[in-house]
C-alpha cells in the first residue's frame, strides 16, 4: 500500500509537471512567465517501465526514437534527449509559435487529452496542418501512447534540400 | 540574469541542440581538401531572419564562420521593437538568438548600419557571401489628402514609440480623442488597438516604456474602431489575436450582426484557419454571451468595433486646418470572393469624425544601398528562393525577400531556406571559398577609419542587464533604454 500511494504521488507530480496553459492565460499571471520550463522536475527518478517510447519521423524520413517520463511533453522529449529537429519549441511552450506542430496516427490521436481553443489557435498558423495535428509542447505522455510514431510535418515549401557540410553523407 | 535551473538547462539543451553539428569531421574534410578554407558570411540584420539564417548555417556547417551586422546597437529586431509588450512568451525566441550569437563561429557588430557606415561591396570584399536580413524599416503610405495632419500617425511609429524604437522615441502621441480609426485589418491593427484598450495595470508590467505608460494613463480614448476596405471573409488577423480582443478586460466589442448573418454557411467548407476566425467573429456578434462575459462587457468602459467595406479617401482637417478631425471613406463592395475579391468603390461615401487615426496597413523594406537591385514596387530585393537576382554571393532573407507579411514561424521556414542555399551553392563551388578573406578584421578596420564603433554581443549583454535591473525597480521585466547614446555610454564607448 505504502509503495503504491508513493508511487502515485510520484506520478501525481510528474503529471502536474505537464501543466498545459490554462485556457484563459491573459492577464497578469503570464507576464513576464518564463513559459513551463519554471516548474520543477519530478522529484524522484521513476523506474525503466514508468519511460514512454516516442518514435519521431524527421523531415528527412529519418526515425528518432526517445523515451520520456509519463507527464512530459513531447516538447520535454525532444529538449531532454536533445533531438535534433530544426526550430522545434521557438516559444517554448507557451502556445505563442507553433513549431512544435505533430501529426499523430489516427487511433494515437483519438488517446489524445482535449485540445483547447487556444491551441487550436495557434494550431490554425502551422504548416502543414492535418487533421490530426497537434501541438507537441501540448502534449503531454501517458502510458497508452507508449511506442507511439509522430511525425515532424515539412515545413514552407520544402524547397530545401538537406545539405549537411560537416557531416557523415 | 537571474533564471531558474529549469531554463538553465533548456538553454544549454538548446544550445547544444541547435548548434553543434552532428557526425564525424570527416565530410567536410574531403569537401575542402582543396583548400581548408573557412567560409566567411556575414549577415546584415539581426531579427529573426539574420539570426535563423545564421543558427542553420552553424549547425550544417563546421567551419563556417557568421557575423551579424545590426544598425542599432542593440539585437533582435522586431522582436524587441515590434512584438507587443504584453506577448512577452513571443519574445523567448530571444534565448535560442543569443545561445547563436554567442556560439564561437558567430559574431555580432551592432551599431553598423550598412549601406552608410560600410557599403555592401565593401562587405563582399571582406566575406565570401553576405546575406541581406534587413527587414522592413518603411511603412506602407494610403497616398490619400490630409495623411499628414497631426493626429494621424503611422501604426509603425506607434508601434515603434510604445516599444522604445530610438527613432520613434519622441513621438508622444496625442491621445485626446475618445474615439480612434486603425486603419487595416491586419494583426499590427490589432497590436495597436489593443494597446490603446489594454488597462493600465496589465501594461504596467510589461516591458512597455515608462514614457508610452505615462501618456497612456492620460489617454481619453474610450472607443477604437478598425476600418478594412474589403469584408469579414478577408480580414488579415488571426484567430490568438482576435480572440485576445474579445477576451479584453474592460473593453467591449461591438460587431454589427448584419456583416455576419449567413457566413456561417460561406465558410463552412473553407480552410480551418479561415473558417474558425470567421466563426468566432460571427458567435460574437450574432452569440448571446454568457453571464460572467455579459457582466464584464456591460461593466467595460471602453468598446471597439470593426468596419467593413470602407475605403479611405480623405482625412479630414478641423477647423484650423492642422488636425485631424475625421476621415472620409469610400463604401465599396466586393468583385470576386472568397481571399482574392476586391474591393471597388460603389460611389458612396460616409465620414467618421475621431481625432485620432492610426494608419496600420502594412510595412515595406527600403533599399540600403545603391548598389544593389531593389524592386520598389513590390517592396524586396528580387531574388530566386532567396539568391538575389544578378548578383552571386549576395542572398537575401525575412521580410526583405518576401515581403512585410509572416509571423516569426514564417520567418524562420524562409530564413532556413535561404541558408540551405548558401549551403548547396558552397558544396557546388558555386560559391568560391578558394581564396581566403579576412572578414571582420577588414570591416573593423575599415569601421575605425570612419570613427565607428561596433558593439558586440556582450556589450549588448551589459546593456540587457542594465535594462534588466532598471525594470526591477518599476516591477518590470525590462526598462528599455531609449536612447541609443546613453547605451553606447553605458558600454563607455
Ligand atoms: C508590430 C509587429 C508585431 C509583430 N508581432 C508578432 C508576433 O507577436 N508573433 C510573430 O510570430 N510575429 C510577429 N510579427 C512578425 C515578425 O516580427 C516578423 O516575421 C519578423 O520580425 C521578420 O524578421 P526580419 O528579420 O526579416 O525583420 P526585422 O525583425 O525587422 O529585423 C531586421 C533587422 O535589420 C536591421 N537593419 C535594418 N537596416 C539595416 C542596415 N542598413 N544595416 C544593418 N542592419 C539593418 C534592423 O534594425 C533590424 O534589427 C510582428 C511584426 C510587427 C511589425
Ligand atoms: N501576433 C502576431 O502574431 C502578429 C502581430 C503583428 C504582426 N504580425 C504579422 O506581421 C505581418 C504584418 O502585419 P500587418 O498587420 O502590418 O500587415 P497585414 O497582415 O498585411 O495587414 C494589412 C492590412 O492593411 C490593409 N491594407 C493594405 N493596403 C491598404 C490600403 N491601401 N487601404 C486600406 N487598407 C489597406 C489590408 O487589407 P487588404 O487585405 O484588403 O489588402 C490588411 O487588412 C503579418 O503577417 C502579421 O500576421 C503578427
Ligand atoms: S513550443 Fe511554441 S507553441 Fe509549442
Amino acid at each position: 500500500m505504502a509503495t503504491s500511494s508513493a508511487v502515485n504521488l510520484l506520478l501525481r507530480a510528474a503529471v502536474a509537471s505537464c501543466h498545459r496553459l490554462p485556457s484563459t492565460f491573459r492577464g497578469v499571471a503570464r507576464l513576464g512567465s518564463p513559459g513551463r520550463f519554471f516548474h520543477a522536475s519530478a522529484p524522484a527518478r521513476l523506474s525503466s517501465e514508468d519511460k514512454i517510447t516516442v518514435h519521431f519521423i524527421t523531415r528527412d524520413g529519418d526515425k528518432l526514437t526517445a523515451q520520456g517520463k509519463v507527464g512530459d511533453s513531447l516538447l520535454d522529449v525532444v529538449v531532454n534527449n536533445n533531438l535534433d529537429i530544426d526550430g522545434f519549441g521557438a516559444c517554448e511552450g507557451t502556445l505563442a509559435c507553433s513549431t512544435c506542430h505533430l501529426i499523430f496516427e489516427e487511433d494515437v490521436f483519438k488517446k489524445l487529452d482535449a485540445i483547447t481553443d487556444e491551441e487550436l489557435d495557434m494550431l490554425d498558423l502551422a504548416y502543414g496542418l492535418t487533421e490530426t495535428s497537434r501541438l507537441g509542447c501540448q502534449i503531454c505522455l501517458q502510458r497508452s501512447l507508449n511506442n507511439m510514431v509522430v511525425r515532424v510535418p515539412e515545413s514552407s515549401a520544402d524547397v530545401r534540400q538537406s545539405v549537411d557540410i560537416g557531416k557523415n553523407p | 540574469m537571474g533564471r531558474s535551473g529549469g531554463i538553465m538547462r533548456w538553454k544549454r539543451m538548446s544550445a547544444f541542440r541547435f548548434l553543434v553539428p552532428s557526425g564525424s569531421p570527416t565530410g567536410i574534410k574531403r569537401l575542402l581538401s582543396t583548400d581548408g578554407l573557412i567560409p566567411r558570411i556575414c549577415i546584415v540584420g539581426s531579427g529573426p531572419a539574420g539570426f535563423y539564417t545564421a543558427q542553420h548555417l552553424l549547425k550544417h556547417h563546421r567551419l563556417a564562420q557568421v557575423d551579424v551586422y545590426e544598425k542599432l546597437p542593440v539585437p533582435f529586431g522586431l522582436v524587441r521593437f515590434g512584438v507587443a509588450p504584453d506577448h512577452p512568451e513571443v519574445k523567448n525566441v530571444i534565448n535560442t538568438f543569443t545561445q547563436t550569437a554567442r556560439s564561437d563561429r558567430c559574431s555580432y557588430y551592432g551599431n553598423v548600419t550598412v549601406g552608410k557606415d560600410i557599403t555592401v561591396k565593401e562587405l563582399q570584399k571582406a566575406y565570401h557571401a553576405v546575406i541581406l536580413s534587413y527587414g522592413a524599416e518603411d511603412n506602407r503610405t494610403l497616398g490619400i489628402p490630409g495623411e499628414d495632419l497631426a493626429g494621424v500617425y503611422t501604426a509603425r511609429a506607434f508601434v515603434g514609440w510604445y516599444n522604445g524604437l530610438p527613432e520613434n522615441r519622441d513621438l508622444k502621441p496625442d491621445l485626446s480623442s475618445e474615439t480612434a480609426v486603425v486603419l487595416g485589418h491586419g494583426n499590427v491593427a490589432l497590436d495597436v488597438a489593443r494597446i490603446l484598450l489594454s488597462p493600465l495595470e496589465i501594461l504596467r508590467k510589461t516591458d512597455i516604456t515608462e514614457d508610452s505608460l505615462a501618456i497612456l494613463a492620460r489617454s481619453k480614448v474610450k472607443r477604437v474602431c478598425l476600418v478594412g476596405r474589403r469584408g469579414p471573409l478577408q480580414v488579415a488577423f488571426t484567430i490568438k489575436e482576435l480572440r485576445e480582443m474579445i477576451n479584453l478586460p474592460n473593453a467591449r466589442p461591438f460587431l454589427d450582426p448584419t456583416d455576419f448573418k449567413g457566413l456561417g454557411d460561406v465558410v463552412k467548407d473553407a480552410p480551418r484557419p479561415r473558417r474558425r476566425l470567421t466563426e468566432l467573429m460571427a458567435k460574437t456578434a450574432l452569440g448571446e454571451p454568457g453571464e460572467e462575459v455579459a457582466g464584464r462587457w456591460a461593466s467595460a468602459s471602453r468598446e471597439w468595433s470593426l468596419k467593413f467595406l470602407r475605403s479611405p479617401l480623405e482625412v479630414l482637417p478641423a477647423t484650423d486646418g492642422k488636425r485631424a478631425r475625421g476621415i472620409r471613406m469610400a463604401v465599396t463592395r466586393l468583385q470576386g470572393s472568397g481571399e482574392m475579391a476586391k474591393a471597388v468603390p460603389t460611389g458612396e461615401v460616409e465620414d467618421l469624425l475621431c481625432g485620432l487615426i492610426l494608419s496600420s496597413i502594412g510595412y515595406r523594406s527600403l533599399p540600403i544601398d545603391p548598389a544593389l537591385p531593389f524592386d520598389s514596387k513590390q517592396g524586396i530585393i528580387p531574388n530566386n528562393l532567396g539568391r538575389v537576382l544578378g548578383a552571386p554571393g549576395l542572398y537575401c532573407s525575412g521580410w526583405v525577400k518576401r515581403g512585410a507579411v509572416g509571423v516569426i514561424l514564417t520567418t524562420m521556414n524562409d530564413s532556413f531556406d535561404t541558408a540551405q542555399f548558401v549551403l548547396e551553392d558552397l558544396q557546388s563551388g558555386a560559391l568560391d571559398v578558394s581564396k581566403a578573406k579576412e572578414g571582420s578584421e577588414l570591416v573593423r578596420s575599415i569601421l575605425q577609419s570612419r570613427g565607428i564603433h561596433p558593439v558586440s554581443f556582450s556589450d549588448w549583454e551589459k546593456i540587457d542587464a542594465a535594462e534588466v535591473a532598471r525594470g526591477k525597480l518599476a516591477g518590470k521585466p525590462r526598462e528599455k533604454i531609449v536612447d541609443p547614446q546613453e547605451m553606447l555610454e553605458l558600454i563607455s564607448h
